[in-house]
């Protein structure tokens, strides 16, 4: 697994209180981890904290599962 | 009561916010109070500093000098944990004479400037899931008031404001309520007419102007864990001139 997935999915079960077994790439933050609207938006405050990094709502909205915030992260960052 | 708390209180220099700042520090909280000049900013360390307070300069419509002053406050004492928008002007003058100007005035100082201090505290408040936001608005934006619909429109709205943040945030352990003054001994209400002041009393069945006292005890009511379970409210302190 790659430093970038670690970071994200720790952060994703820090943020969702789910057990980091739980996190899987698949899950979505909502339907899998229980998000609700409140928690996505801590999260992706979370990631631009982790990866000093500012997401656009309009990119933050498509970010609903772990593997669209690994791919954001990868695409977008250094 | 406020060991290990951080408030910081807009318009602190003098009046309800004064008598505010002053209360919080005394009962343990560190506290930060503004006001729009350097002058009212040493006038507020001064009231404050036997207590580790401090005044800060800020203009609470100026996005940037808030984010100046939130950055100060968290490397000197932390992060703000209570939040009390008490910065407020009047532009008194009939509708059909009222300016645009004195209704932009009033309401990007008493109502824009509620949203973007509030916007501006809320995140370590939502990680620290603990925070106290306080509006100061008035009874004037309950019953209305000939000459300041200005003033009565941008103090309705912060009890909307107030209601709206109070369901997004509850879940974190943020509460958000108003205080509405009635007629409080102050300099706002000290410009008005000897004639017009005895009128306003008549109304008031606890027959007396209110103290800034007065004021400041209900604000350190709802940034007390007392006040936990109490969100979105609006507490009246008015002498009873108006019952909601």
């Amino acid at each position: 697994m790659s430093d970038i997935e670690q970071r994200v999915k720790k952060i994703v079960s820090e943020q969702l209180g789910a057990n980091e077994a739980d996190v899987k790439h698949e899950s979505s933050f909502v339907d899998d981890l229980g998000a609700d609207s409140l928690d996505t938006v801590e999260l992706v405050m979370a990631l631009e904290e982790e990866f000093d990094c500012e997401i656009p709502d309009e990119e933050a909205e498509k970010i609903t599962t772990v593997q669209q915030a690994i791919d954001y992260v990868n695409a977008n960052l250094k | 009561m406020y060991e290990g708390q951080v408030a910081l209180v807009t318009g602190a220099s003098r009046g309800i916010g004064a008598a505010i700042a002053l209360a919080l520090a005394k009962q343990g909280a560190k506290v930060v109070g503004t006001a729009t000049t350097e002058s009212g900013a040493a006038q507020i360390t001064t009231a404050l500093e036997a207590h580790g307070g401090l005044g800060l300069a800020l203009d609470v419509n100026d996005a940037a000098q808030v984010e100046s002053v939130l950055k100060q406050i968290a490397e000197k004492f932390g992060d703000v944990s209570i939040l009390v928008n008490n910065a407020g002007i009047t532009r008194d003058t009939l509708l059909m004479r009222m300016k645009d100007a004195d209704w932009d005035a009033v309401i990007a100082t008493n109502l824009t400037s509620v949203f973007r201090m509030s916007q501006a505290v809320l995140r370590p408040m939502m990680k620290a899931r603990f925070g106290r936001i306080i509006n100061i608005s008035s009874v004037v934006g309950h019953m209305g008031n000939p000459g300041q619909a200005n003033y009565a429109a941008a103090k309705a709205g912060m009890a909307g404001f107030t209601r709206s943040l109070a369901a997004e945030v509850g879940s974190r352990g943020i509460t958000v309520n108003c205080i509405a003054p009635g007629f409080i001994d102050t300099d706002m209400t000290r410009e008005l007419p000897e004639n017009v002041k005895e009128e306003l009393i008549k109304r008031v069945p606890l027959a007396r102007f209110g103290d800034v006292e007065d004021i400041a005890a209900a604000v350190t009511f709802f940034a007390s864990p007392s006040a936990a379970y109490i969100t979105g409210e609006t507490l009246h302190v008015n002498g009873g001139m108006y019952m909601a």
